[in-house]
């Protein structure tokens, strides 16, 4: 068994958004499937590449077959050239193709910043509009079976800090599908950011074209006492401590943001108004990480609103360790939202 | 040159002096301080520029690095909105957000200048992949220094041209220079036109400085193209008279010596000229004719840029995004 997958499915539940629902369910990686799937079948401008993209694992599943239905001159693997491609992609957009690069980790995106930051993310402003560039950018983030410092980095804090990208992170099947429909039809690039772990988890996933506006929030599930931003697979985590804590009087709102640029912050700050109280749950370092870009917004806007300081749940600031006692103490989970909600509620 | 007929000569005179007069008016106002971005000065490199792009259809794609302004001129960008985008106006080509570096004109197959060098190549493999995707007869060519062909992308880029076979003309205008920095001091060799044979990319070098034989050697080059056998690799030899940025003078800097850059030597259009004259094709009267047009264009122009309305502050985010 792969070891990407060995971990996952040890360590991982199945999480199903319906469980208790007669509806038709894909899982993460096939709700992306069906959403590239539905876009190279609908626009022949659009192609999708990236290393592996055609091999019989098929990018966990999200692009699987893909290059037999639509041949190999709009599915095709990639040299490990990733500014050289990235760079490509953004010619070919000019030129007036929809490239969608993927990419195993967003660890290797580091090598094509140039081509992401210096020039896709500037070229419709400073060429003033006069060249769109619609690329959706999608990487996974590794966790797990000693992944270590450069297969699992959440780098969607970089991404989030450069202006002229969109930076979304889906957490469930449903959304995975939406969003990536919306990055594809999007004139803009946009940073696609999954997790290893939610290919784990299944929900409900329609069979027609439908998409989630960015910068659209969502309630995950509804509470009084305290508002838990999460982001990504950190939205499973929050749920399951939710369950947890719900045993003990204490009912956690649970907004998971989907887009990170733009970011909701209305549903967030309405939210606060009712709760007093702040948590957010990122998968990235703590400094200068997307979970302070929130502090700071819900301290900026809703300031009044806070009857406590808010709390941050995010990674150490080291590089993820390889051994799986250093990786089980790195990885902040249920146990520590939990442990966070109740010092909340203590204090 | 007698292979050329006598309105193609006109034309790559023409475009030799627009770039040319162009290059000395920036240079001349420059020091007002009104044109407030940095300027790298195309001076010495415009054979390059007319000999190409003379032979260029309008919806074949070029591809232009920090030292734009002698592709975007050679490929048809309209003068007053790069002299607009040079005073930082909002009817610049750029809308007054990109600046000297940063010049475009799709209307014309200019398709934009990164001034991270090397960060254009890959943009123009990009357009050649989807021109052959789009099963469209167009080409892309990249313009870049010598410094360009010192960074990876250079040579993933080469690659995948070469793997997919895609109609991509490199062009690399080796003027030995990356600010006061020698090749000698930062790569293995000079002839960079044989790095490309590691990947069966054909090249060779050309002296840069005569637009004849740009303009000559490169026309089978551009079939060779056109005709989908895959990219071709260019070097062109060439000098740049003035400093890195800003006119600049490399002799009075001392990095330069005098013989390097002795006009019999280095300058296109005063030998192109030269030759026009003495084989008789034209008459000095035609010659002053064009110069006297080309003046008053860049007369225009300036006057446009100079009164031309700044940007709205109000409109500091515009462009961010697309629709």
């Amino acid at each position: 068994m792969p070891w990407t997958k060995l971990q996952i499915e040890k360590e991982e539940p199945i999480y199903d958004d319906h469980a208790d629902e007669d509806v038709r369910k894909l899982s993460y990686g096939e709700a992306l499937r069906e959403a590239l799937d539905q876009a190279l079948e609908r626009d022949e401008r659009v192609y999708a590449m990236g290393q592996g993209v055609d091999d019989p694992g098929g990018m966990f599943g999200s692009t699987l077959d893909l290059h037999k239905k639509y041949g190999s001159d709009r599915v095709f693997d990639t040299p490990l050239s990733e500014a050289a491609m990235i760079g490509m992609a953004i010619g070919s957009a000019m030129a007036g193709l929809r490239p969608v690069s993927i990419h195993n980790r967003p660890d290797f995106l580091l090598v094509c910043m140039d081509q992401i930051v210096n020039h896709a993310a500037k070229w419709h402003f400073m060429f003033g509009g006069q060249v769109p560039i619609p690329l959706v950018i999608r990487s996974c983030i590794g966790r797990g079976w000693g992944s270590a410092a450069q297969h699992s980095q959440a780098l969607h804090s970089l991404f989030v800090h450069i202006p002229g990208l969109k930076v979304v992170m889906p957490s469930t099947a449903y959304d995975a599908k939406g969003l990536l429909i919306a990055s594809i039809a999007d004139n803009n690039p946009v940073i696609f950011m999954e997790h290893r772990w939610s290919y784990r988890h299944k929900g409900h996933v329609p069979e027609e074209v439908y998409s989630i506006p960015f910068g659209k929030g969502v309630i995950r599930r509804k509470g009084e006492h305290i508002t838990v931003v999460a982001v990504s697979h950190m939205v499973i985590e929050c749920l399951r401590a939710a369950e947890e804590l719900a045993g003990e009087g204490i009912s956690l709102e649970i907004i998971d943001p989907r887009s990170l640029k733009p970011l909701d912050e209305d549903i967030i700050l309405q939210s606060i108004k009712k709760t007093g109280r702040l948590l957010v749950a990122d998968l990235s370092w703590k400094t200068g990480g997307f979970s302070a870009e929130v502090l700071a917004m819900a301290a900026e806007k809703g300031f009044s609103y806070l009857k406590k300081p808010p709390v941050r749940i995010a990674l150490p600031d080291i590089p993820t360790p390889s051994s799986f006692v250093l990786e089980q103490a790195f990885y902040p989970g249920v146990s520590d939202i939990v442990q966070s909600v109740k010092n909340m509620m203590d204090t | 040159m007698n292979n050329i007929d006598k309105n193609t000569l006109l034309e790559l005179y023409r475009s030799l002096l627009l770039i040319r007069q162009v290059e000395l008016k920036i240079e001349a106002l420059y020091p007002e301080d009104e044109m407030k971005t940095p300027v790298h000065l195309s001076l010495g490199q415009e054979a390059v520029s007319a000999g190409i792009c003379s032979q260029l259809k309008k919806e074949d794609t070029i591809y232009s690095n920090h030292r734009s302004h002698g592709h975007y001129l050679a490929k048809g960008g309209d003068l007053k909105a790069m002299i607009a985008e040079l005073y930082c106006k909002e009817t610049g080509c750029s809308r007054g957000r990109g600046g000297s570096m940063h010049l475009i004109d799709t209307s014309v197959g200019h398709f934009g200048s990164s001034s991270i060098v090397g960060g254009g190549i890959p943009h123009a493999v990009g357009g050649a992949f989807a021109y052959k995707m789009q099963k469209k007869d167009l080409i892309a060519v990249a313009f870049f220094g010598d410094a360009a062909c010192e960074q990876g992308v250079f040579f993933e880029s080469m690659n995948w041209a070469a793997f997919k076979k895609l109609p991509v003309l490199f062009v690399c205008e080796n003027n030995q220079y990356a600010v006061c920095s020698h090749i000698s001091a930062r790569q293995y060799s000079s002839d960079i036109y044989k790095r490309s044979r590691a990947f069966d990319i054909p090249s060779r070098k050309i002296n840069g400085n005569d637009v004849v034989e740009v303009y000559n050697k490169t026309k089978e080059i551009l079939q060779y193209v056109r005709g989908g056998n895959g990219p071709y690799f260019l070097e062109c030899s060439v000098q740049r008279w003035r400093g890195h940025a800003g006119p600049g003078d490399p002799l009075k800097d001392k990095y330069r010596h005098p013989a390097d850059l002795s006009r019999e030597e280095v300058d296109s259009l005063f030998n192109f000229q030269h030759k026009l004259l003495a084989e008789k094709i034209v008459t000095q009267a035609e010659l002053d004719d064009i110069k006297q047009k080309i003046d008053a264009d860049i007369k225009a122009a300036f006057e446009f840029g100079q009164k031309e309305p700044l940007p709205d502050t109000a409109e500091l985010e515009k462009y961010l995004f697309a629709e």
